[in-house]
């Protein structure tokens, strides 16, 4: 539920970065924060362990300049991944206009990526959403460690595994390295503020 | 899926209210936000420089936390949260199902006025929002 404030024509908008622990949402967020650093007002708020594991959720917020007068606000979340946490999970979830999912291309990380889109889509049901209706756009992070000799998921696998259904937008990224962040980014809000405006017209 | 809209001439009754009611008791800043952390609208003295918009974004994971607390213990919620300091404090109130009023004052007012003030506050902002 994106905020519209008339009086002073804002619109705020919620898009959260979903995925398996350790699959580099908070690294997306980090590297935004770095190359966009003058759009941006605020310091990037993490909430994190000692271990510099997410413990609640970082959030970044980010002016967007405007569409048709009204200031488009974005506000980035992500979500901790570890398992234990997703009670956590479920709260950053409420109210959320648009969701990157990250998977970990890492051949290892396979069945946590399935389980934690699954989970995902438990989750939204708990607040009446439908994974088949909120703007989705998936990222296939860490591609770069096929250079390092690190046994990957072809991109084939990973749409096979998790878009074969959903059908949504997809990346192949390096969060670390910041190949396609901004083009996930950028798909991941423009959906979103094509879906705000489709249901309010 | 229920976009939150409010009229220009409800944010502005709102507006006015915290001032009247809040600003002007020697409140340092007052934040109307939604449980999915957006600013419906943001008050202060002018000389006070809050992030609202981070704050907002802690606010309502901070008492969503509490609220799923209070259901592990049995209760319907808690709603109502103080988090005192040395220099400034911090009160939330919730006003319904999807507001939350946080009020940040210093060591000038008392909680007990602060309380009073908001019921109050809380009370008339509920009647400008159901006429939405």
């Amino acid at each position: 539920m994106s905020f519209i404030n008339l009086k002073d024509k804002i619109v705020q908008v919620k898009i959260v970065y979903y995925g398996p622990g350790r699959c580099g949402k908070t690294t997306n967020l980090e590297y935004i924060n770095r190359t966009y650093r003058k759009q941006i007002v605020s310091e990037m708020v993490s909430l994190k362990t000692h271990g510099d594991r997410t413990l609640f959720f970082d959030f970044l917020p980010f002016d967007m300049g405007q569409i048709k007068g009204y200031d488009v606000k974005i506000q980035l979340y992500t979500v901790p991944g570890q398992v234990k946490y997703n009670a956590t999970r479920k709260l950053v979830l409420r109210g959320v206009d648009g969701i990157v999912f990250v998977a970990d291309a890492m051949e290892k990380q396979r069945e946590k990526n399935i389980r934690s889109l699954n989970q995902l889509h438990e989750n939204l049901q708990s607040y009446k959403e439908s994974i088949f209706r909120i703007p989705l756009v998936m990222q296939y992070n860490k591609v770069d460690l096929k250079e390092h000799g690190i046994p990957i998921l072809p991109t084939e696998v990973l749409e096979k595994d998790l878009n074969s259904k959903l059908k949504v937008p997809y990346f192949e990224a390096s969060a670390i390295t910041g190949y396609n962040v901004a083009a996930t980014l950028k798909k991941i809000i423009s959906s979103s503020v094509i879906s705000i405006q489709k249901k309010l017209l | 899926m229920n976009y939150g809209i409010v009229s220009q001439e409800q944010l502005e009754q709102i507006d006015l209210l915290l001032s009247e009611k809040l600003i002007k008791l020697g409140v340092d800043c007052v934040i109307i936000i939604d449980m999915a952390g957006n600013i419906i609208t943001a008050k202060d003295n002018g000389e006070s420089k809050y992030d609202v918009y981070s704050f907002a974004a802690l606010a309502a994971g901070n008492f969503a936390t509490v609220d799923a607390m209070a259901k592990l213990v049995g209760e319907q919620e808690f709603s109502l949260l103080f988090h005192k300091g040395q220099e400034s404090n911090i009160h939330f109130s919730k006003i319904d199902d999807e507001l939350l009023l946080i009020s940040m004052f210093g060591r000038d007012i008392s909680l007990g006025f602060l309380r009073l003030n908001v019921v109050d506050v809380i009370e008339k902002i509920r009647k400008i929002w159901e006429k939405r």
